[in-house]
């Protein structure tokens, strides 16, 4: 196996990882939708912590071993016109991705302080929190973008 | 190499197959999650088998069927079938791929049953969901390998 196949399936695999980290929060916010008992949200939350993981080890993978593919592979550059577009989707997913996460992380927070105080009947605000259409549109633009991104990665327009 | 000098026509169907693979994988990773979380003295377990059972149920079978569905468009389109001798990595991608869907089918089955079982008697995680997870955790396994094998292609 060679190094550049090496490179290829680390790429991939971070590639799976961002995806593995969509879905698993996609799951998360479809579960947790009709919820309003703080300790059944927090305790829902638990699953995150995963998709934490995936989406940071899943990003920075791709990012990194996608440049060093570019640079190693004597069939692109890293200034050709698909190379560029993907770069710009990982910094517009980056961005989505961090108002997305204050977004849920609040109320992963609130949800775990209710809890915490003991509230245990459910709670009109943790509700409103959970159903913010503003966190599931930034959800959804997320999604977009890697799509696109995939789109990009197989097609390669320009190469 | 081989993208700059594959046919537009392939794209298609690589994109349904490895968008399949990547949401079954993620599917896996999420059920896996929710029954190892479930075996934790503390959380819920009921909870989390139900979320398990209906993230393999209405995510990862699909994701499967896209998966493989791309699988076999993309086959016919490479006119593989017309190759006397595979390649080694297409017969590790066929083996993963439908050894894991049996698996997948037998862990949606056990996640089921563990969940219901868990609805009605609450306080402690069943054999059946915690096998559940457990086979869930071996597909994942074996997708990995399929992963390593359609990127890196051996032989």
């Amino acid at each position: 196996m060679s190094w550049h196949d090496w490179l290829l399936f680390l790429h991939v695999a971070a590639a799976f990882a961002l995806v593995a980290a969509l879905v698993l929060y996609t799951v998360l916010i479809a579960v947790i939708w009709n919820k309003d008992v703080p300790r059944d949200v927090a305790r829902l939350f638990g699953i995150s912590k995963v998709g934490d993981v995936l989406i940071a080890v899943g990003s920075i993978g791709v990012l990194v071993f996608g440049i060093w593919l570019a640079i190693e592979d004597d069939s692109y550059r890293p200034w050709d016109g698909w190379v560029i577009a993907a770069l710009v989707l990982w910094f517009v997913l980056g961005a989505l991705g961090s108002r997305t996460g204050k977004i849920y992380d609040a109320i992963r927070a609130r949800a775990r302080t209710l809890a915490q105080e003991g509230s245990d009947a459910p709670n009109a605000e943790l509700q409103a929190m959970v159903q913010d259409r503003r966190g599931l549109w930034l959800h959804v633009a997320g999604i977009v973008t890697v799509l696109l991104l995939l789109v990009d990665m197989i097609w390669k327009p320009g190469a | 190499m081989l993208a700059v000098i594959r046919p537009d026509s392939w794209n298609y169907p690589l994109f349904v197959h490895v968008l399949g693979a990547m949401v079954l994988v993620g599917a896996l990773i999420t059920a896996g999650t929710a029954q190892a979380l479930s075996w934790r003295p503390e959380g819920n377990a009921a909870a989390y088998s139900r979320l398990s059972f209906r993230t393999l149920l209405i995510v990862a079978i699909p994701a499967w069927f896209v998966m493989r569905i791309g699988a076999e468009w993309i086959y016919s389109k490479e006119k593989w079938a017309d190759v006397p001798n595979e390649p080694d990595w297409l017969g590790v991608g066929y083996i993963t791929a439908d050894l894991g869907g049996i698996l997948l089918l037998v862990s949606v089955i056990l996640a089921g049953f563990g969940a219901r079982r868990l609805a009605r008697a609450e306080g402690g995680s069943t054999i059946l969901a915690r096998s559940a997870g457990a086979v869930a955790l071996v597909v994942l396994a074996l997708y990995l390998i399929a992963l390593w094998a359609m990127t890196a292609k051996p032989g």
